[in-house]
């Protein structure tokens, strides 16, 4: 069995197999910003970081540290040759306006509609959605990477049941478990984890899997 | 014409009960001795609009804490537990508002806009009580412009006219709220002759600034 740490890492690199030549990409805060550091050999993906610039770069040594370069969860970053520092308008005219080919977020819950929530539940955590709803409705394409469920709880459900962020946005799916794709029927079992069953994986999902045609292994657990 | 202002003098404008815009991003580009001299003096009963409500010992969160807010309208309060206690207690009233959303209806209440047409929150709580217009068959909410009586924002680099260049992530929404209240303050880390300033470097125009006051250190 995998530990939290090696869930994230896992899903993580699955991820970054999605990322083309050229993207430009937002990543969530928490586990989505670990896919940076699995970018294939020989691509250029551009980060943006939605409080403003474009070519975020790793995190800094202690002695690069800049107080006004941070991203949008306010850690110091860097950002790269040929980067570009705007504003807030700007920056969600990028989102808004369509010019981010894909956002990988975490989630609350998901369900077989598209549909997703991670910004609130209510009467207990509030935090807001900050550029979250602009980024899922705005970019091309959505990936949702998270644990496949919450302590053993699905999270991947027929249909939501927490405030919505944004309605029938998101594409693709990917968990320690699987890679689900939506599409108009439901969610089509694109790959699996080796250790799992289809079985196994619907156990702990609350959606119906649609299982079309050959199932891909994802790669070998860590 | 003399823009320049002491943190008192500038402060002295910010009445109770006014709507007050910040600048920053989780108190990075935030005019933090303002923000100090402002819990000092006690200022209450005041409408924040900002992107969101900083942490309890930085930035506009200190301001939560003092509870000097009867409103706050942010995109994120998940960094300071404050607010979202005074939320739930019913202290104050908290509006979420999406990011994208939030600059746009600041940039329309500069600009001279009626408003904004966007499709972020269909689908979601945010488009409750909004009208919808659809425009080529395409639906999108109507965003009203957010104005204030008063905006304090930071700038890096800042002329003796108030014209404003920013450096790293802290241009975010101090640019467009510079044009949305009637009356803004910077808060300059850097002040500089007129003159000093390339006009090709210069992000936003000192047409829009209508007090500047000495930040950095003492």
């Amino acid at each position: 069995m995998m530990d939290k740490a090696q869930v994230q890492e896992y899903i993580a690199r699955r991820v970054a197999h999605e990322l083309r030549d050229g993207d430009v990409v937002n990543l969530g805060i928490g586990l989505p910003t670990k896919v940076a550091n699995y970018v294939p050999e020989g691509k250029t993906i551009v980060f943006q970081s939605e409080n403003g610039f474009v070519g975020l770069g790793p995190s800094p040594s202690e002695d690069n540290i800049d107080p006004f370069i941070t991203n949008a969860g306010g850690m110091p970053v860097t950002i790269l040759p040929g980067g570009v520092f705007f504003d807030s308008a700007l920056s969600f005219g990028i989102i808004r306006g369509g010019h981010v080919d894909l956002t990988v977020l975490g989630a609350l819950q998901v369900d077989e509609e598209g549909n997703i929530a991670n910004y609130m539940i209510p009467g207990k955590m509030v935090p807001g959605m900050g550029g979250a709803m602009d980024l899922i409705s705005g970019a091309k394409k959505v990936i949702v990477a998270m644990e496949h469920t919450a302590k053993g709880n699905p999270k991947i459900l027929k249909k939501c049941s927490l405030p919505l962020t944004a309605a029938h946005q998101v594409d693709m799916i990917i968990t320690e478990m699987c890679v689900l794709e939506v599409t108009e029927e439901g969610l089509l079992l694109k790959e699996r984890n080796p250790d799992f069953t289809i079985e196994d994986i619907q156990a702990v999902t609350d959606a119906p899997l649609l299982v079309k045609g050959e199932v891909k292994l994802m790669g070998t657990p860590l | 014409m003399n823009k320049l202002r002491t943190i008192e003098e500038a402060v002295a404008l910010i009445k109770d009960g006014d709507t007050l815009m910040v600048g920053g991003f989780l108190a990075v580009g935030t005019p933090t001795k303002l923000i100090d001299a402002i819990v000092d003096k006690g200022i209450k009963d005041l409408t924040l609009i900002c992107n969101d409500s900083g942490f309890m010992d930085r930035g506009v969160g200190k301001m939560v804490v003092a509870k000097q807010f009867k409103k706050i309208i942010a995109s994120h309060i998940g960094t300071n537990k404050e607010t979202g206690r005074q939320m739930v207690a019913g202290e104050t009233e908290v509006v979420l508002v999406p990011q994208g959303t939030l600059i746009e209806q600041i940039r329309a209440a500069g600009y001279g806009l009626g408003g904004v047409l966007t499709a972020t929150g269909l689908g979601t709580e945010v488009e409750k009580g909004k009208d919808k217009v659809v425009v080529d068959g395409k639906e999108f909410l109507l965003e009203k412009p957010l104005k204030a009586d008063v905006a304090i924002i930071f700038g890096n680099h800042v002329d003796k006219y108030g014209n404003i260049e920013y450096y790293g992530a802290t241009r975010n929404f101090n640019h467009m709220m510079a044009a949305a209240a009637d009356i803004t303050i910077v808060e300059a880390l850097n002040i500089v002759e007129v003159g000093e300033l390339d006009p090709n470097s210069v992000h936003t125009p000192g047409v829009f600034v209508n007090y500047i006051v000495p930040g950095g250190e003492d």
